[in-house]
């Protein structure tokens, strides 16, 4: 039963994705569409029924497929695990995927390919249901690829631009750096347990009295490096603004609410290795910290609105990455949670927008959106909040947490995250401000053509904000359901119900506070002076930077990509060349010298006896000295 | 069953093409290499039934050389590999109209004949003679048929020829010498030799030096792209596909179990050749203008893995070696008939013509991606198993390795992707491409399945291999 | 026979053959006309077969006897073929100079 439920957990959306390939072309748009939304949404059905299940046993499900690799000293099955870890990942990759998958029925429906569109989406949830599923680092490694795939396939979805090629292939090789480094990591895990699954894994550290800490300190360093290439962390996090060429759908699914948070979960699951590798667990709160406030501040004056809002996700995958460097888990997974709500929602609400304005996505040629487009903006306005940390959202919760715990650990990190928290605050609602306050200032054409999105897109929309707006319910200050529902995971004891005291209380005014300015700010500089953003030429000064992103794309450009092709083209031209006269050069050699021997043959007999009687001559002479 | 049985059919079957003339000759060709590849299939369910797969016979009494040919476990996997191949090569012809056609298809039935002869062979002599056999059909099909000027393809064609037949003599010295010291000619003799360090040393490089110019490892590889760019395709693929694989496996066959001593000795200093090839290789790859070159540098990285896996000297590695090697197979293959397919529409193989084919052809475009997927180790896919395993043995000798290997991972994807947008993505090209044939659909697909199928259950080829190659490291290490 | 050897000595004999040997050899050198390149060839083949019997008598063995009966007949068949190629190049070129036999130039 668990066997057959779990496969077609696993296997729907792969079902899926074959069926709208080989025949999506022929049942035409909106049925594909229906079948990959169907599919998906099957195995959220199959994840309910898991977790309604697991909620009541507390007990994990491990399924051994089949027996996959092997190596000298461990093997590898397919196995799929089903604990609370993976089934809440799966509980909101499968069930935000099927709201995209129907929000995609509406928003692809002009695009000739949408039976593609929905065969790589299907296979997109096939492998992220595969990453958080498998109960091994191997599987979790198909999955982890094979997402990145995805990304690759969806960003570049409309493949006649290359500028979206470039932005996809950019993103598949950033990913795959970061790959190397989980392979690494998977290699010493592997050399040093015997084993990759999970549970074993679990059990043999827990029993093992020496174990080499150094070892897996690096192992530990080389996983986060994996984690940092999946979910965009300095110095990996350039791919994801870029991924934005992607459609917006794909923008929300893979670049907003799953993928982008493979490596929280990888990090996650992998908490006890990470747990002994405390210098590794400094990094990575350092990491994610510093992460956060760069992107934030690049995130103040972009004015693309699918942009601001990736930025935004690498800031707040920052903060998740700050929370797991201090081992707080749980509050690195309810953050996750929430975020997946309400970023999912702002992207399907900016993909609503840009929708109604035909493919506008530049913030200064919008505005005044509030008037005619009332449901998009008012869960864009429910999410904005949500984001930006104001009480009862979700948002604020779950970013509190992670205040709060930075606050016991590092004062100084607490003040970057809350710094971030600040310009998030900002930048949202600059984002909104300036997309649905005002008056309109695109073309006279968008204008007469501006209308409220089908209710397939708004659909979602409602939904999405209903959880974002009560998503925090899950994790409470004082009594937290997450938390305990995660505890079995954890070797340690998770926060238990933090004593609540003045300290707590100050804390969360503050990051209100910090919120609400931010929120102020940005109130002041659009409604009140009612500013616009300046055109590209007219950028100046620090903003400049900002807007140009710190320039970082063109420095790891001048850096690594001019060099190994200048390197490609020595090779090439200098080195290709080198060798190949050399080997010719022997051949010349011994052509040289058989065409020296050549002038020996006179031809002349006499000259040929002479020599003869010569040779005689000296053998004699030589037979006779010998002796 | 007589394993000489396979080579028979494969001789037979050069010379009934020749005879068959000029229009039945690819069929009859593919007949010929079908009945071959079911004799190997039946050879490998009686190995499996345990039967011992071997033949002998004295062939000449003075000096001792005998008709020997054994088959275990890696032997049969390599015999399976050619004549999968074969057929799979001979097919993907079909579309292609060769003048003397009669000649063409029986070199390849004969070079395919040699090959097999080279896996089998368990006398030194007689081994050395398939080995260099099988370079004179390659070298008539690169020179006749291939394509592009000829006094430039005559250059590079001769280059090969020579280059490797200069390395293989070196070979031969290596045996006329363990000869002297065993008394025959047969491998069990000369694994059971008591050679000193010195003697060793000398054999190990010998031996080196013929197999690094097969393989190739860098800085042996000169003739590769040249010849590879310059042969007709199904020269090509022959020789990506199998060819370069016998090095590999006379590595593991004859290199390292007679030079324990050597090949431990100079173990650093071999992987470093290997990863040197794949950095290298990948990096030339980047910018490469002709498609074929690109891929006979791709070629290269890999097979500078794949020589890094053999030489770690333990069963992890040479088992993901000897996975790589097969998975290296079919996609290389895959990936130069993709090649063609484009030559035969646009007559072209430069990489700036190109460009815009995906919207014109999806089905190509998308079994070309699973192709290039393949190439860069996406898990699922046969290479994956192999990368991974020749990864991990690496990290069990030192990290670094590892890491240095791993670059291929990055740097494969790379290449590979930026060669696949600037040849099928963009605007639609102005010249019209058809979409797939039935026949090329054939092809790829049997290569597609081929991956995936053992991406997903490699295991029936592990079980084939590791007791062959276990024995293989058993006579490594006994002998210290 | 003995007597004879005695008489003589068997270093005559050797002196005799060297002799011969070297006009032989200075025959071969420096004459142009390839029927007497060939003739002193042959004196120097005799030259050695002389010696031949000498020693062969010297050391009562008859070896070397024997060896010079095969010695002849092998330098008779080769008189006849060499004979037969000469006529042959006269037949062609008119001329058994061998300063003019350049073909085998390199």
């Amino acid at each position: 039963m668990n066997t057959n439920l779990a496969l077609l957990l696993l296997l729907a959306p792969l079902l899926g994705f074959l069926f709208n390939i080989f025949f999506g072309k022929n049942i035409g748009k909106t049925a594909s569409g229906v079948v990959g939304t169907l599919t998906v949404a099957v195995s959220f059905i199959a994840t309910l029924i898991f977790f309604l299940q697991i909620n009541e046993t507390k007990e994990a499900v491990q399924i051994d497929l089949f027996n996959w690799m092997r190596t000298n000293n461990f093997r590898v099955n397919f196995g799929l695990l089903l604990d609370q870890l993976s089934i809440l990942w799966l509980l909101f990759v499968t069930g935000i995927g099927s709201l995209i998958h129907l929000y995609s029925i509406s928003y692809m429906h002009d695009d000739e390919n949408m039976h593609k569109f929905f065969a790589y989406l299907n296979l997109f949830v096939f492998f992220m249901i595969t990453l958080v599923i498998g109960s091994n680092l191997l599987v979790l490694f198909i999955g982890w690829e094979g997402v990145g795939l995805c990304s690759y396939l969806l960003i570049g979805f409309w493949h006649k631009n290359q500028e979206y090629n470039d932005a996809a292939k950019k993103a598949f090789i950033m990913n795959r750096i970061g790959d190397l480094g989980l392979l690494i990591g998977i290699f010493i895990i592997g050399s040093l347990f015997s084993t990759l699954d999970y549970t074993t894994l679990k059990t043999a550290i827990a029993s093992s009295s020496n174990l080499d800490l150094s070892m897996i300190s690096l192992a530990a360093f080389a996983l986060f490096i994996g984690a940092c290439g999946k979910s965009a962390q300095i110095p990996l996090y350039t791919w994801l603004p870029d991924a934005m060429a992607g459609p917006t759908p794909v923008s929300a699914l893979i670049h907003a609410a799953t993928m982008v948070t493979a490596g929280i979960f990888m990090i996650t699951r992998l908490n006890f290795v990470f747990d002994l590798a405390p210098e590794v667990q400094n990094i990575i709160a350092i990491i994610g910290a510093v992460t956060s406030l760069v992107a934030a501040t690049i995130a103040l004056v972009q004015t693309d609105i699918k942009k601001v809002l990736a930025y935004s996700t690498v800031s707040q995958l920052g903060l998740m990455f700050l929370a797991l460097g201090f081992g707080a888990y749980e509050v690195a997974v309810f953050h996750v949670i929430t975020h997946a709500f309400f970023k999912a929602c702002l992207f399907l609400g900016s993909g609503s927008v840009i929708h109604a304005l035909h493919g506008e996505q530049d913030m200064r040629r919008m505005g005044g959106l509030k008037k005619v487009m009332g449901i998009t903006f008012i869960t864009f306005l429910i999410s904005s909040l949500a984001i930006s940390g104001i009480p009862p959202f979700s948002g604020f919760f779950s970013k509190d947490e992670i205040l709060m715990t930075a606050f016991q650990h590092n004062v100084v990190l607490w003040v970057i995250a809350s710094l971030a928290s600040l310009m998030t605050a900002f930048y949202m609602f600059r984002l909104l401000y300036l997309t649905f306050y005002k008056d309109f200032r695109g073309t006279e054409h968008q204008k007469s053509h501006l209308h409220e999105s089908p209710g397939l897109i708004t659909f979602p929309l409602i939904v999405l904000a209903i959880l974002a707006a009560v998503g925090g319910s899950i994790s409470l200050p004082t009594n937290s359901w997450l938390n305990g529902y995660l505890a079995p995971l954890f070797s340690k004891e998770a926060h238990e119900a933090h004593h609540f005291g003045t300290q707590e209380y100050t804390l969360m005014a503050v990051a209100v506070i910090g919120g609400l300015v931010g929120i102020g700010i940005a109130f002041a500089k659009y409604i009140k002076q009612n500013q616009v953003p300046a055109e590209d030429a007219e950028i100046t000064g620090f903003a400049k930077v900002l807007y140009n992103k710190y320039y970082v794309d063109e420095i790891y450009d001048a850096i690594f990509v001019n060099s190994i092709n200048a390197l490609s083209r020595f090779f090439r031209d200098y080195i290709e060349t080198a060798l190949s006269a050399f080997v010719f050069g022997l051949g010349k050699v011994t052509n040289e010298i058989s065409y020296q021997g050549k002038k020996l043959q006179t031809g002349s007999i006499g000259f040929y006896l002479f020599v003869f009687v010569l040779g005689l001559c000296s053998i004699v002479t030589y037979l006779f000295l010998a002796q | 069953m007589n394993v000489s049985l396979l080579l028979i059919i494969l001789l037979v079957g050069a010379f009934a093409t020749y005879f068959a003339g000029d229009k039945l000759a690819s069929k009859v060709a593919l007949l010929f290499s079908l009945v071959a590849f079911g004799i190997s299939i039946a050879l490998l369910n009686a190995y499996n039934a345990g039967e011992n797969i071997s033949f002998f016979k004295f062939w000449i009494n003075k000096p001792a050389i005998s008709y020997s040919l054994t088959a275990d476990g890696l032997s049969l996997i390599m015999l399976l590999l050619t004549t999968a191949l074969t057929p799979l090569i001979i097919y993907s012809s079909f579309g292609n109209e060769y003048k003397n056609a009669k000649s063409f298809y029986a070199l390849i039935l004969f070079m395919s004949f040699a090959m097999a002869g080279t896996f089998l062979a368990s006398d030194g002599l007689l081994y050395y003679i398939f080995w260099e056999l099988s370079l004179i059909p390659i070298y008539f099909i690169a020179l006749i048929w291939g394509n592009g000027d000829t006094e430039e393809r005559k250059k590079a064609v001769v280059k090969f020829f020579i280059y490797t037949l200069a390395g293989s003599l070196f070979m031969l010295i290596a045996f006329v010498y363990l000869y002297q010291k065993a008394g025959s000619f047969l491998i069990e003799d000369f694994y059971k030799l008591d050679l000193s360090r010195m003697e060793q040393f000398w054999i190990f490089w010998a031996f080196f030096l013929a197999y690094a110019i097969k393989i190739p490892i860098i800085p042996f590889h000169t003739w590769q792209a040249k010849v590879y760019q310059k042969a007709p395709t199904v020269g090509t693929m022959l020789l990506s596909g199998i060819m370069l694989k016998m090095g590999l496996y006379s590595v593991l066959r004859w290199q390292i179990p007679i030079t324990p001593i050597a090949s431990k000795t100079y173990l650093p200093i071999l992987i470093g050749f290997g990863i040197a090839g794949v950095i290298y290789g990948s990096i030339v790859a980047l910018r490469q203008k002709d498609l074929k070159k690109l891929l006979a540098y791709s070629s290269l990285a890999h097979v500078g893995l794949i020589a890094a896996g053999c030489y770690t000297l333990n069963s992890d590695g040479l088992r993901g070696a000897v996975l790589q090697m097969l998975a290296h197979g079919f996609v290389v293959v895959g990936l130069f008939f993709a090649a063609e397919i484009i030559y035969r529409r646009f007559e072209t193989r430069t990489i700036a013509d190109m460009g815009g084919i995906r919207t014109q052809a999806p089905k190509f475009a998308s079994l070309f991606m699973i192709l290039v997927l393949a190439s860069v180790a996406l898990p699922t896919t046969f290479n994956f198993v192999g990368e991974f395993t020749v990864l991990y043995s690496l990290a069990q000798i030192n990290l670094w390795f590892a890491l240095l290997g791993g670059t291929t991972i990055i740097l494969g994807a790379y290449y590979m992707l930026k060669m696949y947008q600037q040849v099928m993505l963009g605007e639609t090209n102005t010249k019209v491409f058809a979409d797939v044939t039935l026949h090329e659909t054939v092809v790829l697909v049997i290569i597609v399945a081929v991956i995936f199928i053992f991406g997903l259950y490699p295991r029936p080829i592990n079980e084939l291999i590791t007791p062959a190659l276990d024995q293989i490291v058993r006579t490594l290490y006994k002998i210290q | 026979m003995t007597n004879i050897l005695n008489e003589i000595g068997i270093e005559n004999y050797i002196f005799l053959s060297v002799i011969l040997f070297c006009i032989g050899v200075f025959g071969v050198l420096y004459r142009r006309n390839a029927i007497i390149v060939f003739m002193s060839i042959e004196i120097m083949l005799n030259a050695v077969n002389l010696l031949f019997v000498a020693f062969s008598t010297y050391h009562q063995d008859a070896q070397g006897q024997v060896f010079v009966f095969f010695s002849m007949a092998v330098a008779a068949a080769e008189v006849a073929v060499g004979l037969a190629i000469l006529v042959s190049i006269f037949r062609n070129l008119g001329s058994i100079d061998i300063n003019n036999l350049k073909n085998l130039k390199g």
